[in-house]
């Protein structure tokens, strides 16, 4: 048995007392290895006794699991209408100047930050009233 | 020592709370970290004595702590902005710290849970009734009625589950709340499990609100004795902004792709697992403590207009002078939440529009600045209240784009389970752009003769595509399974309706359209 194989059987018994185990599975997958691939589904889908299919359908549902491990540094830009009100259309030329292939840019409908717009977020950490120069420093930094 | 509050709500800590605190705590002073007085645009305000100071940096803490400050606000309950309000759902918010159970005994907190198990579960569902609260989540169904449903289905489990995925954009009262006064909800959960017979509760939230679902976990380990033997959980989404349906929520919950469910069986008879369901918004549940508060019933009904009984934690969000939340009676008139209490716009232009309920809600001239806050008021024009976010657009703004862009999420978001959203939506979105650029000429190959099926006209006009937009747009509204694809055409429609000239240009709007 693989590392990752047991590491995953764990993941599972850990969430079993859970009704609906799945997503917090999931959740818990992807913040240790990056992302939930192929070979995942297939263990997962043999640990929780269901097709893969099953869980290929849940996985590709939601747009916080990724098939693939990306190892660059995110930036959640928001861009809802709340902060585009606030311009953050305006400063995506810069974003995507100062990040270039380094960083990578993520659209996000809404982090709540709705008055103190535009909003981004970096792992657990939140911007509010950014403009040009505050974005592009953040992308540098990250 | 000086005593010195600091929020450390989600964004206070985005404009740099924590090293604010740091910073005062290095000057000897005892800094408690409380939950958000909502005057958002002052954050990160410090509070010494009652007064407050914001939006502060690091480079003020001298100045005031020496009184010299000008950043000094006076006396923060005495603002205008906090005066004016009728807080009910939000009364601790700015004076207590959030997870300290104690703060919450001491301003009230478990009065109702500690009335509530005195009475018959039937009791509490009438009490609920006679408030004439309603579902805050947009839908505004009455909140007893739900729940007397739910306890009058027979079976041996039954849940409670909080509908936290607070996804529209320009609005931010669940995650304030849940940050802000985690018990007051975890109360308002254990007196409806109580009504409806349910042995478990659970907070659906989002990943995008880590610092709500922290402390709501840890309120719930401290609040476990007080509401024991009911299992209380915390479960994070993944990302889709249609999990803020209920019935798409629910699957979520199983471990299902979130696709919406038709509806019936309601999930007040079939909801999670197919077991009766309370599924109530978190400004509903928190709402609860209070109503079942001694006299709390007779208190809120008296409250409100019409059939929108209560107080509303109104958002005002977007390009707003003073942001942040407004908890009121329903009945204000939405220019005087705008232009008096908002102070207009941020950047000091004209109000060109303002959204209200997030991305599915209609876009609302200044000719309209009469409407009245409630349910009926705002269905009766076209418009809905949704969540009650108010987002405020200047002139900058391109109607156009912004209807473009209402398509354009709908059909990100889309679950994919009815055809009228996931395809209209896609469909939307060319037939927006298509207006904008002057309407469809027919391409090369439709026109060459070997393409005996194809139409040999010049296309059509913008005009024309107009109505294929509107017919879209109804098909939309009424085929649809949920709210996402039958309110997007809200704000497509109502843009499109009062600035047609940002779809078709100054010159060329025609003349059926124009005002």
């Amino acid at each position: 048995m693989s590392d990752k194989s047991q590491r995953i059987g764990e993941i599972i018994a850990a969430h079993a007392h859970q009704e609906g185990p799945l997503l917090p599975i999931l959740h818990d997958i992807q913040h240790e290895f990056g992302c939930v691939d192929a070979e995942t589904e297939v263990l997962l889908a043999k640990g929780l006794n269901l097709t893969r299919a099953d869980i290929h359908g849940v996985v590709s549902f939601y747009h916080d699991y990724t098939p693939e491990a990306d190892p660059r540094p995110v930036v959640q830009i928001c861009r809802a209408e709340a902060c585009k009100a606030n311009g953050v259309e305006r400063l995506m030329g810069a974003a995507e100047a100062a990040a270039g292939k380094r960083v990578k840019i993520s659209t996000v409908y809404c982090l709540g930050l709705c008055s103190s717009g535009p909003a981004a977020r970096t792992g657990d950490d939140l911007h509010i009233r950014l403009d040009e120069k505050a974005i592009t420093k953040l992308i540098e930094n990250a | 020592m000086t005593l010195v509050k600091i929020s450390d709500d989600a964004l206070a800590l985005a404009g740099g709370a924590d090293k604010l605190a740091k910073a005062f705590e290095a000057k000897g002073c005892e800094v408690h970290r409380t939950s958000s007085w909502g005057m958002q645009w002052l954050e990160p305000m410090v509070e010494i004595d009652g007064k407050g100071f914001g939006p502060a940096t690091l480079d003020d803490v001298d100045a005031i702590l020496d009184g010299s400050s000008d950043k000094g606000i006076g006396v923060i309950a005495e603002h205008p902005f906090i005066a004016r309000q009728q807080r009910l759902t939000f009364a601790r918010a700015g004076k207590t710290r959030p997870t300290s159970i104690d703060d919450y005994e001491d301003t009230g907190g478990w009065q109702a849970w500690k009335r509530v198990r005195t009475m018959e579960p039937a009791a509490v569902i009438e009490e609920v009734l006679a408030s004439g609260l309603r579902g805050r989540g947009g839908a505004g169904f009455p909140t007893g009625i739900k729940w007397k449903t739910v306890a009058e289905a027979k079976s041996d489990r039954k849940y409670i589950v909080v509908n936290a995925d607070e996804g529209d954009s320009g609005t931010f009262a669940d995650r304030m709340l849940m940050e802000g006064d985690p018990y007051q909800l975890i109360e308002g959960m254990a007196i409806a499990a109580y009504a409806v017979g349910a042995q478990t509760a659970y907070i659906y939230t989002r990943s995008e609100y880590p610092h709500a679902i922290a402390k709501m976990e840890e309120a719930i380990r401290r609040a476990e004795p007080i509401i024991s033997p009911l299992h209380m959980e915390v479960r994070m989404g993944a990302g889709a902004y249609v999990c803020g349906e209920e019935t798409s929520l629910l699957n979520s919950l199983e471990g299902k792709r979130g696709e919406v469910r038709a509806k019936p069986p309601l999930p007040a008879l079939e909801g999670f697992m197919g077991k009766p369901t309370v599924v109530n918004n978190v400004l509903t549940i928190a709402a609860i403590p209070h109503i079942l508060a001694e006299g709390g019933a007779e208190e809120y009904a008296r409250l409100g207009v019409d059939r929108s009984k209560g107080t509303m934690p109104i958002q005002l969000a977007g390009n707003i002078k003073h942001g942040g939340l407004f908890e009121v009676a329903f009945g204000l008139p939405l220019g005087e939440l705008v232009n008096e209490i908002g102070g207009g716009t941020f950047t000091g232009k004209p109000v060109k529009a303002v959204q209200v309920g997030g991305p599915l809600g209609a876009y609302i001239h200044p000719d309209q600045f009469d409407l009245v806050f409630g349910y009926e008021e705002f269905a009766a024009a076209d418009a809905l209240i949704g969540h009650a976010g108010i987002t405020v657009f200047d002139e900058s703004v391109d109607m156009g784009e912004m209807a473009r862009f209402a398509m354009e999420f709908c059909a990100a978001e889309s679950c994919g389970k009815c055809t009228p959203c996931r395809i209209g939506a896609v469909r939307g979105v060319e037939v927006i752009d298509r207006i904008r650029t002057g309407g469809r000429q027919r391409d090369v190959l439709e026109l060459r003769p070997q393409m005996h099926n194809t139409t040999k006209d010049k296309g059509r006009e913008a005009a024309e595509e107009v109505g294929l937009l509107t017919d879209l747009c109804e098909t939309m509204k009424f085929g649809s399974l949920c709210a996402l694809g039958g309110f997007t055409p809200y704000p497509v429609m109502s843009a499109l309706k009062h600035w047609p000239q940002d779809f078709f240009g100054e010159s060329e709007v025609p003349a059926e359209m124009a005002e």
